[in-house]
């Protein structure tokens, strides 16, 4: 088991988790290091996405430990209050970009971006509002800034959802399939988002489906099934040399399904 | 049809309409605190507290709501609790509707995506925020429709408390009767007058409705 150090800002360590009778993470250890991005791909029902979840705890794992940035996520010792306080305060530091985008409705475009750094920050108005300016440009979203989601296409939510999760200025970000639920050529300007996150060495940990932006943006790779790793390496041997039968299967059944 | 007649009722009718306005928006009012209580206490950690609430929901949708208002008017001064016929009639209103308001508030919560809470919760907000600033705002638009089916009932409703003789719309058509014998003149104006409050109930849910809601369209 590897010790936590202060390059590493996420670390996981002999997670397990089980839904009933079902153990879908069987003993997960997984680190990443400050300004990397990892991706972990998978068939449905690998546990992938349980993975991603538990990490800030919207899962909350029976077994092992989990770090961010040195502090320990899930917390055995603590209950009710004192770990909902706890998990509260983590979860500022962490940007969660869900499938669905699961924008508020209720709420501007804007409003859906400084709703948080206002109310669990304490940022007063002027300043929350360039900040959800500047995000929003930074998504290539400015323009849309008094819309509500209603009238936002698949991928322009997503743009806004990740400028919503940036808002917290958070230490890590989680992607949960960020753009299986998009048209296939509103793909491309999410995957344009990420990319410039990457550039700027955000933390990362990407769960997808989408082989060729995985290899392209990661520094490593992670290939889950049945609720283990498989195998790991750098994206360039995973996806071309892969040592694993499982993952030559799902690498290649995955590639016929796309072309 | 005695026409000259149902003018002439009218304005005794009208002041009696407002009791009946009066009597059902306090009911309504105090209703909407006692099913908030209620919800909350039907998503209790604590089980009895849930059994309490669940006990009580039943027994006010098993029973009539006449037979509610005999017996805490009747059967309270039995017990020490004495109120006279228009607290009497708020009361019971409140609590009756307070029950069936409780369901449609928590099917409105329930209905809203786990999603929404999910995003809410991986920014940090905790529970009572997420409730406040993510779930309530969209479960309004989703209950002031039922809520307003509620308070429709409850001006009908307040017919009933004509029984313990508080002069609303209905006790006083029977008193016009009393006096006139034109039980078709009196119960006609007087069945006008609920269609104009109710009418006038439906206006207002609408436009809370369209307000509540306008981020949909927007």
């Amino acid at each position: 088991m590897t010790q936590a150090t202060d390059t590493s800002m996420v670390e996981l360590q002999g997670v397990k988790k089980r839904f009933g009778d079902l153990e879908v993470l069987k003993g997960i250890d997984l680190r990443v290091d400050r300004g990397k991005i990892i991706s972990i791909i998978g068939p449905s029902g690998s546990g992938k996405s349980t993975l991603l979840r538990s990490i800030n705890n919207l899962e909350a794992i029976d077994d092992g430990r989990i770090l961010l940035d040195g502090v320990q996520v899930n917390r055995p010792d603590l209950k009710g209050l004192a770990f909902e306080r706890h998990i509260n305060h983590i979860r500022q530091n962490m940007g969660m970009v869900f499938q669905h985008f699961n924008l508020f409705p209720h709420l501007s475009t804007l409003e859906n971006v400084t709703l948080a750094p206002r109310k669990l920050k304490g940022m007063d108005a002027k300043s929350a509002r360039e900040l959800g300016m500047e995000l929003l440009e930074r998504v290539g979203l400015a323009d849309k800034a008094a819309v509500y989601p209603s009238s936002l296409s698949g991928g322009q939510k997503q743009r806004v959802a990740i400028a919503r999760a940036l808002a917290m200025r958070p230490k890590v970000m989680l992607f949960d399939e960020a753009t299986s639920a998009l048209d296939p050529e509103l793909v491309e300007e999410v995957n344009q988002v990420m990319k410039s996150l990457a550039e700027e060495h955000m933390t990362m940990l990407i769960v997808t489906h989408e082989m060729a932006f995985a290899r392209d943006v990661s520094d490593w790779a992670m290939f889950m099934d049945g609720g283990v790793v498989v195998e790991e390496n750098t994206p360039d041997d995973l996806f071309t040399q892969p040592d694993q039968e499982r993952t030559r299967n799902f690498l290649r059944k995955h590639l016929a399904s796309q072309a | 049809m005695d026409i000259n007649l149902m003018i002439d009722i009218t304005p005794l009718l009208v002041k009696a309409a407002w009791v009946t306005i009066d009597i059902s928006a306090r009911a309504l009012f105090f209703g909407f605190f006692i099913a908030s209580a209620l919800v909350a206490m039907r998503t209790s950690r604590i089980p009895p507290v849930r059994w309490l609430a669940r006990a009580y929901i039943s027994v006010v949708r098993g029973t009539p709501y006449f037979v509610q208002l005999l017996l805490v008017f009747y059967g309270g001064p039995a017990i020490g609790l004495r109120l006279d016929p228009f607290t009497c009639g708020v009361v019971v209103g409140a609590f009756n509707i307070g029950a069936y308001m409780s369901e449609a508030i928590r099917g409105a919560i329930e209905s809203v995506d786990s999603g929404q809470h999910e995003a809410s919760r991986s920014l940090g907000f905790g529970r009572f925020a997420t409730l406040q600033h993510i779930v309530l705002p969209q479960a309004a638009g989703l209950m002031i429709r039922s809520i307003g089916v509620l308070a429709i009932i409850l001006v009908k409703n307040s017919s009933l408390v004509s029984i313990i003789s508080v002069v609303e719309l209905t006790y006083q058509a029977q008193r016009l009767i009393g006096s006139t014998y034109k039980p078709l003149e009196v119960f006609s104006v007087s069945a006008l007058m609920y269609i104009v409050i109710i009418y006038a109930v439906m206006g207002i849910v609408e436009f809370l409705y369209r307000r509540a809601t306008r981020y949909t369209y927007l």
